[in-house]
């Protein structure tokens, strides 16, 4: 058997640097945001942006953009299995 | 059946005779999943064998109020040993390295597992760990006297040997994440032409959603035993109430992981009971999919009820009340899975041999320990009887009743086909009833202890309660005797029993279509699926 | 489907993110722990946090990125057969993460001589909080930069083995998976820079 299918995907070296430059931005931003937007919320800012960047990370540098469903399910179902672990002591640190 | 074909003496033929390697080594360095299965296997048995040495001490201890054999502080260790033991060396590693490893691949029609070197390498870690366990109880401080779960602040703070123990834990869990990952990728990568997920075997859907669990929840069994070793050592304080910590932090990540762990423990058991029923029932499975369906929705929603056992700890009422209602929806599949098991029973043509025995004690005793469940998963009644006996009891029939009594229905079920011969069928019989009356004896006489409010883990008790004592350790002594004489009477039969040939029950998996015992690579050409697994009639068994 | 003899490399890939998963709820544990603990003591959490060197985060930072796009292109050229390229690009990575331990230790002097450490007496005598906030970031930062170390030590090996041609265009999912890793020691801080350096 030959390699699989979906490792045959050649990401560009000039792809994978504009994803780098994105991070780059992104990076900038999150720190702009925390130096000068105090408030609530802001924890929620610094985190979505951290998100943004994830998803970055994850779809082209690791390539799960061109990886089947399979994997793409599953990461999904692991992150949510960590989502409702927090999620679910929260009803207790929450409400005690 | 098939017609007697050449019997290969005993240790003798198919993956025995595999060349290469001679002596011990053939074993310990071996990529087989049989001899890897086998290897898990007595290894976990000499485990499960001195825990119960200790536990039958315990029982001794607890014969008659006061000091009968042994002090408080060894008490306090005998029963954190027997709990370490049982739990992390015996029951979850168990089923997935012995049974999983020696049948898995076989049921699949597979050659071996996705990535063989690394099987050996999660026993060796196996091993490793359990070495470093061993050491834990003759070194520093003596043997940890916490109680399995080594809940803090205590766990911090006793000058026995916890960190050692909670290290060689933290191993054995990395061997159990790769034993998961492991079959996850087996499973989803090495079925046989024609073996659906719809054809697969419910042992290996049980093993499938076993592994889920092991992957997801054992890592935060690894962070909390390495903070446990982190606040002994570094003084992080993060449980330590006066620096801000929240012991009841500890108790959630403890939990994510333990109470998931008991479905690590009885799933694969539930996938035996899956098996041998419509075996010796000679009927095909009744609700295949709903079986299948609900190992997946037991781990699933078995992982989201790890606060039932924080009730009286303090945790918020909202939090209790979500625990207490997720606690209750566990118990939808676990009640599909008996409903469809006896379904199964219903009109087909039973034969009562013994591992069909251990099945049915299975369905009773699971039952039981299930609806006990119930009323510990109630918040109300759950204060009465929380850290009593009854929740001792209630334990016991869940996992011993339950789990380890599809061990023994197991090891009566596929060890023949692996030794190619097979043990005598009357004392296996005498020695089930024995074990099944001296486990009822045991363990239910703890339940009524514990209602009656007898708690659990002291060392005395009030005079009020020391005839039921004295019955729950007379039945602790028929268990123990049933349970040498089904050892003698399985490995006697296994060494210089009757030959077997290829199908001696009937059954319609894979594992029974090719020679006995196993050859090294299972399969002569790779096998294609044609029919479901419990298609009799298509199997050409009549 | 197949009886596993040949060399299953997408079963090897599927292997490596169920691992890559375990890791994720290894971390998942500590933001447990970090979630919990922010929601009851936010203000003390917030002053501990902008005591924190926000340099040093943000330097390093920038250098686990880049090492992660450098991973990215050896697999990339590792495709194209470009096996210098794969060396270099390598080589980059494990310097990269080399200057991340370097910057961490030069950070985590400076903290502990100011007397920020578990059990230190600057922490014993402040707010209960100020001591779990240091105490995770000690953890959590402590667990990931031997997740470096790992990682660095990984792509080392898989160097070696690209060096003697042992893995090579048609043949590199050992590499693919080496990097994987690196990508979730990326993520990972991708996390604990805005949680432990930015929360203000």
């Amino acid at each position: 058997m030959t390699t699989g299918t979906s490792e045959q995907h050649i990401v560009s070296y000039g792809k994978l640097t504009a994803i780098w430059l994105a991070l780059l931005a992104l990076t900038a931003l999150t720190v702009w945001v925390a130096r000068h937007n105090v408030g609530i919320g802001h924890v929620w800012g610094s985190l979505a942006i951290a998100v943004i960047k994830g998803g970055l990370v994850i779809a082209f540098f690791m390539h799960m953009k061109y990886e089947g469903r399979l994997l793409r399910w599953l990461l999904f179902f692991a992150l949510s299995v960590l989502a409702i672990f927090i999620g679910l002591t929260f009803f207790d640190v929450l409400y005690r | 059946m098939n017609s007697a074909e050449k019997v290969h003496p005993p240790g003798n033929g198919g993956f025995w005779n595999d060349t290469g390697k001679t002596g011990i080594t053939a074993w310990i360095f071996s990529t087989d999943h049989k001899r890897i299965g086998l290897l898990y296997f007595y290894s976990v048995l000499t485990f499960f064998l001195i825990a119960v040495v200790l536990g039958v001490l315990l029982r001794i201890e607890l014969m008659a109020p006061g000091r009968t054999i042994m002090g408080p502080q060894t008490y306090n260790a005998v029963f954190t040993v027997h709990g370490v033991l049982m739990v992390f060396l015996f029951i979850i590693p168990g089923f997935q390295g012995s049974f999983g490893n020696l049948v898995m691949p076989i049921q699949i029609g597979a050659r071996d597992v996705a990535f063989p070197r690394l099987n050996l390498f999660s026993w060796w870690l196996y091993m490793a760990g359990a070495a470093v366990i061993i050491t834990s109880l003759f070194t520093g401080g003596g043997p940890p006297d916490t109680g399995w779960t080594f809940y803090v602040p205590f766990s911090e703070r006793t000058g026995t040997n916890v960190s050692l123990a909670v290290f060689g834990v933290f191993i054995v869990g990395f061997s159990s994440i790769i034993t998961g990952l492991n079959f996850v990728t087996t499973i989803h990568r090495l079925r046989a032409e024609g073996m659906t997920w719809g054809k697969l075997p419910l042992f290996v859907w049980s093993l499938y959603a076993t592994a889920w669990v092991q992957i997801l929840a054992t890592p935060i069994l690894g962070i909390t035993l390495a903070l446990i070793i982190a606040e002994r050592f570094l003084g992080t304080g993060l449980f330590d109430p006066a620096r801000g910590g929240d012991p009841l932090m500890y108790q959630h990540l403890f939990w994510i992981y333990s109470h998931p762990a008991v479905y690590i423990m009885i799933l694969p058991g539930m996938g035996v009971i899956s098996e041998i029923i419509p075996a010796f029932a000679r009927k095909p499975i009744f609700g295949y999919k709903m079986i299948a369906f609900s190992s997946i929705a037991i781990a699933a929603a078995g992982s989201l009820v790890w606060g039932h056992h924080m009730f009286t700890s303090g945790m918020s009422d909202t939090a209790i009340l979500v625990f207490s209602f997720l606690t209750f929806v566990v118990a939808i599949p676990s009640a599909i899975k008996v409903f469809n098991w006896v379904s199964t029973l219903y009109r087909g043509s039973i034969s009562l041999e013994a591992p069909m025995l251990f099945a049915l004690a299975f369905i009773l005793l699971f039952s039981i320990g299930g609806l006990t469940g119930l009323i510990l998963g109630a918040a109300a009644t759950d204060i009465h009887v929380h850290d009593t006996q009854f929740v001792v009891g209630h334990f016991h029939y869940v996992i011993f009743g339950g789990a380890v009594f599809a061990f023994f229905g197991a090891m009566h079920y596929w060890l023949p086909k692996f030794y190619g011969r097979r043990y005598a069928e009357k004392p296996a019989v005498v020695a089930w009833v024995l074990m099944f009356v001296g486990f009822n004896i045991t363990y239910f006489t703890m339940m009524v202890l514990g209602m009656k409010g007898m708690p659990r883990r002291y060392y005395d008790y009030l005079p009020e309660f020391a005839p039921l004592n004295l019955v729950s350790t007379i039945g602790s002594w028929i268990l123990v005797s049933g349970l040498i004489l089904m050892l003698v009477n399985l490995f006697r039969g296994l060494f210089k029993g009757e030959p077997i040939d290829r199908n001696p029950w009937g059954a319609a998996t894979l594992e029974w279509t090719i020679p006995t015992p196993p050859p090294t690579e299972n399969f002569e050409e790779e096998p294609v699926v044609t029919h479901g697994p419990y298609d009799f009639k298509k199997a050409g068994i009549t | 489907m197949s009886g596993g003899l040949h060399k299953d490399n997408a079963g090897a890939k599927l292997g490596m993110w169920l691992f890559l998963f375990t890791e994720l709820l290894l971390f998942g544990g500590l933001f447990l722990l970090y979630a919990a603990y922010l929601a009851r003591y936010p203000r003390e959490f917030g002053a501990a946090g902008r005591e924190m060197h926000l340099g040093f985060g943000t330097l390093n930072t920038v250098i686990l990125i880049t090492s992660s796009l450098l991973v990215a292109m050896a697999v990339t050229a590792i495709q194209r057969g470009a096996r210098r390229m794969v060396l270099l690009l390598l080589g980059g990575t494990v310097l990269c993460a080399a200057t991340f331990l370097f910057n961490k230790y030069l950070e985590w002097s400076a903290e502990i001589g100011n007397g920020i450490y578990p059990g230190s007496s600057r922490l014993t005598a402040g707010p209960p909080g100020e001591s779990v906030f240091y105490s995770l970031y000690y953890l959590t930062v402590g667990l990931h930069g031997l997740h470096v170390l790992i990682g660095a030590t990984l792509l080392t090996f898989v160097a070696v083995r690209v060096q003697r041609g042992t893995i090579h265009a048609g043949d590199y999912v050992l590499l693919e998976n080496g990097a994987l890793y690196w990508h979730l020691v990326d993520l990972i801080w991708i996390f604990i820079f805005p949680l432990y350096y930015l929360i203000l």
